[in-house]
């Protein structure tokens, strides 16, 4: 009996140990730094990863492969390949770790820094090196590229949206009410008061993906303390337990406990949202840019496009930061894979460049951060009054979790239903965000 | 057929492809996430060997601790109630109903069948509030009170899930039941009845102990499944609201998938593992007691 025990011990423990030599020799942590020369070799097909929620951008390759691209196309045809959005990290960490990642690949934001696991192993291709190589640098928008850079910390993404974010309104009921553009958050605060007396939802709130809601706090945070407070707290010159980072969560609080979201914001999702906004039963809806594809649909903007605004999210009284600072984002990160760029990758990357600009706003009113090459004509209103928007920026701001690690954005996000019903007071929800950036560092 | 099954080669040849695919399906993916619970890192990042501090952070991280209790009291208030409510329609199809049971049998397995994804959908519109109030709060509101957005309360959320789990599961332990109720001879009741036992005597004397096995195998198969509770809290509402719903499995997905950390969320999964081993055996043992009185 003892025996035969024993013996069992001995197998299980020999297991544990081939189990961990196996490991360990699969551990093979290549040392190449970020940088990314392309000294790759062309695969057989110009694959593209995207997200199954961005059906615009794989449409958008495949109008380019049959038109502007049609040579690239013929020399390295476009296979186009869809992912969902929640399982982008995981499905691109395997395909990684087996060698099998595709050209052109939808990545998670902390990947491709260069210490996520993408850049720290050189998996990801420096566009400006090669832009620059192939002589169309000039075909990003510097804008747009300064947003990728400061995301991402290098130029590794394409900017195939450049998204503004803020406070869409519906112009009818600011007339109807006597309101005006709010300059200063009070002014917001007192206007959403009004016109929640007067039967409308303030603000049509996707709680339910709660990012809109963590932006506002992040908003707050840049109003008050300047462009740089989030990099702050990442760099550990702040934290977010200070009192002013607080007071950017309490505010928050403040609109969701006054009503300000509207009935059940937490479990309402996006697509609700902006129906309550496009049909005018709320007044205002914090959004991107990206929000245009909605307004310009006339099936689903019911309240007319000469009646919806844009403006920024109002400044806070004696704060750092100016109300001209649009927070700005450049999309889910696209990069490309070294390993794969070879010159008729290259040839695909310039005609993409060239070329993706206009062809975005003239076929679904998309704003990229591509320069436009080609007259576009008969833009939609809402779309030219974003670009003009656009165009005017001098300074740009990220969001509340952008420079967060994956975990602490999670958290962020999904801890701040707890805080807009109560249930977490604005110091704990600071403080828990603050140990887990100190836990992921 | 006893020189066939004494010949070790006919044994090797009938039992060795069963036995191969067991191995590499079951057994290899079971000590590789052992192991790897004592590496940090990703197959992308490489793994780092950390002995035993993957264990040490378990114990001492808030959203483990939480999850873990998530996981028990879901399991404790889950499996209370499916087998009360099985075991009650079981009663009420061998006593009352008899014969006629048929129908309602089928309809209240019938939840059973559904996705459980689609299940959780189903109460989240029900239950919700706002632009398109569900029917629950319609019914509140009916009777003059306010509104309530059940999912914005941890308290709320686990009640809906609660109710989902009994729903959709109760008619499966109330079949599972029935049949071990079947089980009990006629004669048996029968005499019990002459000797003046009805009602609730009847069932806690006569027909609880004799159905006891086929109990105590619901309670360890309910206890088990529910403690693995993962894609109903998952669509209901993401485990939140924060965390205060996550249990270990949807930590463990989260933390495997989400935040690329394979080796901590195999120690999760391990704990996991413990856990239902922990509650099997404490089951098995009070239960062999039981039956041996």
């Amino acid at each position: 009996m003892i025996t035969r025990r024993s013996r069992r011990t001995l197998v299980a423990v020999s297991l544990a140990a081939v189990t961990a030599v196996t490991l360990a020799a699969c551990s093979s942590g290549s040392g190449a730094s970020s940088g990314n020369a392309a000294s790759g070799k062309d695969p057989k097909a110009f694959t593209v990863l995207t997200a199954n929620e961005n059906p615009t951008l794989t449409a958008e390759l495949k109008e380019l492969a049959s038109g502007a691209c049609s040579a690239e196309n013929k020399a390295l045809p476009l296979k186009s390949q869809t992912v969902a959005q929640a399982d982008v990290v995981q499905k691109v960490t395997l395909l990684a770790s087996q060698n099998a990642l595709p050209v052109h690949f939808i990545a998670g934001t902390a990947m491709v820094t260069p210490s996520g696991d993408l850049g720290k192993n050189g998996l990801v291709l420096n566009y400006e090196k090669e832009l620059k190589k192939l002589g169309v640098w000039d075909d990003i928008l510097p804008g747009a590229a300064s947003t990728v850079t400061s995301v991402y910390g290098q130029m590794v993404s394409l900017p195939y949206q450049y998204n503004i974010e803020g406070i869409w309104f519906n112009k009818k009921i600011f007339d109807k009410l006597g309101l005006s553009e709010p300059t200063t958050f009070d002014e917001l605060m007192a206007d959403a008061g009004k016109i929640k007396d007067a039967g409308y939802t303030p603000f049509a709130t996707d709680g339910k993906d709660a990012w809109p809601v963590t932006r506002l706090i992040g908003d707050y945070i840049f109003r008050s303390m300047g462009p740089d407070a989030m990099k702050d707290v990442q760099d550990g010159k702040a934290k977010l337990t200070d009192a002013k980072y607080v007071k950017a969560a309490a505010a928050i609080q403040q609109m969701a406990q006054d009503g300000y979201f509207g009935q059940g914001f937490v479990s309402t999702d996006a697509a609700t949202a902006t129906n309550a906004f496009l049909t005018g039963k709320a007044a205002m809806m914090y959004d991107g840019s990206w929000l245009l594809s909605n307004i310009n649909d006339k099936s689903q903007d019911i309240i007319g496009s000469d009646n919806v605004g844009l403006m920024p999210f109002p400044a806070v009284a004696g704060g750092k930061g100016s109300i001209d600072q649009w927070p700005a984002n450049a999309g889910a990160a696209m990069a490309m894979n070294p390993k794969d760029y070879g010159p008729k990758v290259g040839q695909w990357l310039k005609c993409i460049a060239n070329n993706y600009g206009a062809l975005a706003l003239k076929k679904d009113g998309v704003v990229s951060g591509f320069k436009i090459n080609k007259t576009v004509t008969n833009v939609d209103g809402p779309t030219k009054m974003v670009q003009k928007k656009v165009s005017d920026i001098k300074q740009t701001v990220l969001w509340f979790e952008a420079l967060m690690d994956a975990k602490s954005t999670s958290l962020a996000q999904s801890n701040v239903s707890l805080l807009t019903t109560g249930q977490m007071t604005p110091k704990t929800y600071m403080s828990q965000l603050q140990a887990s950036i100190d836990a992921n560092k | 057929m006893k020189r066939v099954f004494g010949d070790r080669k006919t044994i090797l040849i009938l039992l060795g492809p069963t036995l191969v695919i067991y191995v590499l399906l079951k057994i290899v993916p079971v000590m590789w996430s052992l192991g790897l619970s004592f590496f940090d890192g990703n197959s992308l990042s490489g793994f780092t060997f950390t002995g035993f501090a993957n264990f040490g952070r378990f114990f001492t991280d808030p959203i483990a601790i939480q999850s873990l209790w998530v996981s028990i009291i879901f399991a404790l208030l889950a499996t209370g109630g499916q087998i009360i409510l099985g075991y009650l329609l079981a009663l009420l199809y061998v006593f009352v109903l008899r014969k006629g049971s048929a129908f309602i049998r089928t309809a209240v397995f019938f939840p059973m069948v559904l996705p459980t994804v689609a299940v959780a959908l189903l109460f989240r519109n029900l239950v919700s509030v706002g632009q398109n109030q569900g029917p629950i709060n319609d019914i509140i509101n009916l009777f003059g009170g306010k509104s309530v957005e059940f999912l914005a309360s941890s308290v709320g959320t686990m009640a809906v899930a609660l109710v989902m789990t009994y729903w959709s599961s109760m008619g499966f332990y109330a079949v599972l039941l029935y049949t071990g109720l079947l089980d009990i001879p006629d004669e048996v009741i029968e005499s019990a009845r002459l000797d003046g036992a009805n009602g609730l005597r009847l069932v806690r004397h006569i027909v609880v102990p004799l159905s006891m096995p086929i109990l105590i195998s619901s309670i360890i198969f309910s206890f088990n499944s529910t403690l693995k509770v993962f894609d109903s809290l998952l669509a209901l509402n993401n485990g939140g609201p924060g965390t205060s719903t996550t249990p270990l499995t949807l930590y463990m997905f989260q933390t495997a998938f989400n935040y690329s950390d394979y080796g901590y969320a195999s120690t999760i999964a391990l704990m996991l593992t413990i856990l239902c081993l922990l509650f099997t055996l404490a089951i098995f043992r009070s239960s062999s007691r039981k039956a041996e009185a």
